[in-house]
């Protein structure tokens, strides 16, 4: 049989494959964990003072036990001492406050009761008497010479910034910023707030002891790392540490790493009986957020718009533990200067101690927060220079091979395509509407490096097949991607393929669900343990019939050899006997550790969009309408399109949360004033964009199965700098502070109504160093 | 504390509980009948999460008391499907692929089970009306509002069928 006729393996890659788990979604059938019932569970509630940052002097839990149905009421200094701390980078955050407390809603006691009332009442009445101690809450107190230190330096070892609230500093340097000669200098300094995940699923996590071991339950996207941090706080063993996270209602990054986990464990531990905690949306609020940061920015172009060099110092406020902040700025360090041929570049990111709630990963990773910065320099730029914002782009853009980071990864796709792609789906060079403006910005992001997945496949006996693996679906339908290529694999039928994801006790290590990628290496490791199924049937079949390995083809889920055809379940019968066997298949993928290189390693892949704008601006409100949004990214190859096209588009009304209206304010004592879905808003569909396109380009040239790249963090890299630029081309104000709120928006519009139209233009100037003699010398 | 004996007919079987005279009907919902299908996303009335159908009309089953709904009639999503047969909006949000993690979806059909039955014909903008107050994260809507006028066309063609002399 020649293998032309075989049915190419990846006849069902490329198709938009209905939703795995779908169907329980829509009936209600899906069970989040706030949905399963632990029988005898003890209901937990949190202690919290109305403050920032507070000395604790004393906890009296003397009313609250005398609450009928309390169980226990746990303060610090129940815990064993010193009180076990924990973190995914640093052990710095106690399971319970000590002494002081950092932020607002971080619990110094923790209530357990029968039923939650009882819980909640016993909670109000725990007395706290503490002092409120003055608080870092921004940037600027963060880095002020008397500014409290968040962090005690006797928990953060030799480090020379133990002194400071600076966490880490993080710097690159190629070129010469210092002798580059640029035609035309920008200087500005731009902030992103801090933002809230907000999943609509608030947080929720049970624990059980048992048998000298534990189990915890948490919608953890990244389980292995919550085993890992169990057992460190238990000290317990890995093999009696059991995590089990069912499918996450909406994450982003929020549900990354441990909140309360640890806390629960040992709570169980200490009562004997199950626990269970739900936050209310408020707590949520409490527990997880993005980190704000302030980038100030200095970037010289040539009178033909290519980039000279960008001088770049971003400073990040990640709050009162580190978390996985520090590898947030590291990130974002390492992509700061962007797509593009950057000959001269010197960045510095700091990541910097408040009293706010620890900052944690979220959907981009500190990209959005630099690049809204960048972006707007080049848009700026063009401007200035009589380019427009496509074709400045299109002079600097790095194209495949060239490398954007001196020893880093080169451009791995035709960047410019993505690009041109995204300018025309806002018909970008047609004649604009009155009132409106346009804008395209782009966005780069690095994807994972140090890591390692494992996937067993388990070919049945009656051909259908198992795969055990680490992922977790938190809604961007991992499943329906590794069905997908599992059953074009082994060309098994997609619906005898079933997945069992989320227990640490069943599936094999994965490192993480994060930088979008578990396509790439967990679908790379899918396709190995396919594979090495395929080799052990091989491997039986030569032992069965005698014949020789290099003559068996196995393609149509079948054997073929010797003229005859015989399907996987054939085999297996006749090798073990009726009903007696399976063959389990392995696969592993790895991506080396590099301890030099800043991120551990080059990222397989760039996450790469382009983003255009269409919008209009109501002078007399300061609102903005988004007529057109467009995101296009390079994917190599969409393994489901329509999933592909949905997790774009939904990153990319996120990103316009954070443009137009989301961010998180705080009083004068560090407290959240807006935590709440009205107070603090989220784009409804009200908020929708007229139209919203979300484009693809595959050349199938990424590391992953068929060339794919990782897809689902792109949409909401960069959408901040080109609703930016359409709002100041459209209202002529440039506005460097986000969220882009029709108060913000007025304002900037009334100081340009009040100075009359020449001193506008001086004053920008001023901001601008060295554009004099540049605006005259182009005209 | 205070209860009261309530009837109410979810899904169309009638129970008859005694509950706490505070309990929310979504705590009711969700842990009394353990119908935990209704989600609980803010408890403030804001988030479209725990939307229910009460005498065919949406509700936040979160801003109402267990014992107001005495003598009513509730429809929550684990009621949509009939005999194993998925409602066309069930079926919709799947093809179309408006569901992500699903957390708001009960809600969203709920919303689109009213609109569609006040609206048979319902246009876009009615549709994005009728949803306005359940927030999704997750998809950015369009696919939503797509599946609700796919699911309202096969409605309308059943219609016709069953119509037919
Ligand atoms: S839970 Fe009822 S509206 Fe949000
Ligand atoms: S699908 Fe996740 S909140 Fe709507």
């Amino acid at each position: 049989m020649s293998a032309s006729t075989t049915i190419p393996a990846e006849s069902l890659v490329g198709k938009s494959l209905t939703r795995v788990g779908g169907r329980d979604r829509v009936t209600g059938a899906q069970r989040y964990i706030a949905d399963i019932k632990l029988d005898g569970a003890l209901h937990v509630k949190l202690v919290t003072l109305p403050v920032g940052h507070a000395r604790i002097i004393s906890i009296d839990t003397s009313l609250a036990l005398q609450v009928t149905g309390v169980s226990c009421v746990i303060t610090a200094a129940d815990l064993k001492q010193p009180v076990p701390r924990f973190g995914p980078s640093f052990n710095d955050r106690p399971v319970l406050a000590v002494d002081e407390v950092k932020y607002y809603g971080e619990p110094v006691a923790a209530v357990a009761a029968e039923d939650e009332d009882s819980a909640e009442e016993a909670a109000r009445l725990v007395q706290v008497e503490y002092e409120e101690l003055p608080g870092v809450y921004s940037v600027e107190r963060a880095l002020a010479s008397d500014a409290p230190l968040v962090q005690a330096p006797s928990l953060r070892g030799n480090n020379p910034l133990a002194h400071t609230n600076i966490i880490n500093e993080w710097k690159l340097d190629w070129g010469n910023v210092d002798t580059a000669k640029a035609d035309l200098v920008l200087e500005n300094t731009y902030t992103f707030p801090m933002i809230s995940h907000f999943a609509i699923e608030p947080f929720a996590f049970m624990a059980s002891a048992k048998d000298g071991g534990i189990t915890v339950w948490s919608p953890i996207q990244h389980p292995f790392v919550m085993q890992r941090i169990i057992a460190h706080v238990t000290d317990l063993p890995l093999s009696a540490v059991r995590i089990i996270a069912p499918d996450p209602g909406g994450s982003f990054g929020g549900k990354a790493y441990p909140k309360f986990e640890p806390l629960l464990a040992l709570m169980a531990l200490k009562t004997g009986r199950p626990v269970r905690l739900v936050l209310n949306l408020e707590e949520s609020f409490q527990a997880s957020r993005r980190a704000s940061n302030q980038v100030w920015v200095r970037s010289g172009f040539d009178h033909q718009g290519m980039l000279v060099f960008q001088d770049i110092r971003a400073d990040f406020m990640l709050g009162a533990y580190v978390d996985i902040g520090d590898r947030v700025v590291s990130k974002a360090a390492y992509t700061a200067a962007g797509p593009y041929r950057n000959p001269n570049a010197r960045i510095l990111a700091r990541s910097l101690f408040s009293h706010t709630t620890p900052s944690t990963a979220f959907r981009g990773f500190g990209v959005p927060q630099v690049s809204w910065a960048i972006e707007s320099q080049i848009n700026q730029a063009a401007e200035k220079l009589g380019l427009d914002g496509l074709e400045i782009r299109l002079r600097n853009v790095a194209h495949k091979g060239e490398l954007v980071i001196p020893g880093g990864t080169p451009a791995d796709g035709h960047w410019e395509q993505t690009l041109q792609k995204a300018a025309d789906a806002i018909d970008w060079g047609t004649p604009l509407p009155s009132g409106r403006g346009r804008g395209l910005s782009m966005g780069m992001k690095p994807s994972a490096t140090v890591l390692s997945s494992n996937v067993l496949a388990r070919l049945h006996m009656d051909g259908s097949l198992s795969l055990l693996m680490g992922t977790s679906d938190m809604g961007q339908g991992a499943r329906t991607v590794f069905v997908q290529l599992a059953a074009s694999e082994l060309e098994v039928p997609p619906e005898k393929v079933q997945i069992t994801m989320g227990d640490t006790s069943i599936v094999p290590f994965d490192s993480s669900t994060s930088a979008s990628r578990s396509t790439v290496f967990m679908g790379n490791a899918v396709r190995l343990a396919c594979q090495d199924v395929m080799r052990k049937l091989k491997e039986i079949a030569t032992e069965q019939y005698g014949v020789a390995q290099g003559e068996i083809q196995i393609f149509g889920g079948k054997l073929h050899f010797a003229g005859r055809s015989l399907p996987y379940t054939t085999v297996l019968k006749d090798y073990f006997g009726p009903g007696r066997g399976e063959i389990i298949g392995l696969g592993t993928t790895r991506a080396r550790f590099e301890p030099e290189h800043p991120l551990g390693g080059n990222p397989a892949f760039w996450e790469l969009v382009a983003v255009g704008c269409e919008a209009e601006v109501d002078t007399t409100t300061g609102e903005i309408t988004i007529h057109k949004l467009a995101t296009v990214t390079d994917v190599g190859k969409a393994i489901n399109p329509q999933q592909v096209e949905t997790q774009d588009a939904g990153a990319a009304i996120m990103g316009l949360g954070h443009t137009l209206m989301e961010h998180l304010m705080l009083d004068d004592h560090g407290r959240l004033r807006n935590a709440g879905a009205l107070d603090y808003r989220i784009p409804t569909i009200k908020d929708m964009p007229g139209s919203l396109h979300s484009g693809l380009v595959e050349n199938q040239d990424g590391p992953g199965p068929f060339g794919a790249k990782g897809a689902g963090e792109s949409g909401i890299l960069s959408i901040s700098g080109a609703v930016g630029a359409a709002v100041s081309q459209a209202t002529g104000v440039i506005i460097r502070d986000l969220p882009l709120t029709p108060e913000r928006v007025w304002l900037a519009l009334q100081d340009k109504a009040n100075i009359n139209p020449s001193a506008i233009h001086s004053k920008s100037l001023d901001h601008d160093s060295g554009v004099h003699q540049l605006a005259d010398g182009l005209k | 504390m205070i209860e009261k004996t309530i009837t109410v007919t979810v899904n169309g079987e009638v129970h008859t509980r005694t509950v706490k005279v505070h309990r929310t009907l979504l705590e009711f919902i969700r842990e009394d009948l353990y119908l935990t299908g209704t989600k609980e996303g803010c408890n403030e009335g804001e988030c479209g999460g725990c939307t229910i159908l009460f005498d065919g009309k949406p509700l936040n089953s979160c801003m109402m008391l267990a014992m107001e709904a005495d003598g009513h009639d509730i429809l929550t999503v684990e009621g949509l499907e009939k005999d194993g047969k998925l409602h066309p909006l069930q079926e919709a949000f799947i093809e179309v692929g408006a569901v992500q993690c699903g957390f708001c979806t009960p809600g969203m059909l709920l919303s689109a089970k009213a609109c569609l039955d006040e609206f048979p014909d319902a246009s876009e903008d009615r549709i994005r009306k009728e949803i306005e107050g359940n927030i999704c994260r997750c998809t950015g809507y369009n696919r939503i509002v797509q599946a609700i006028q796919v699911a309202a066309e096969k409605m309308r063609q059943d219609t016709l069928i069953v119509n037919k002399p």
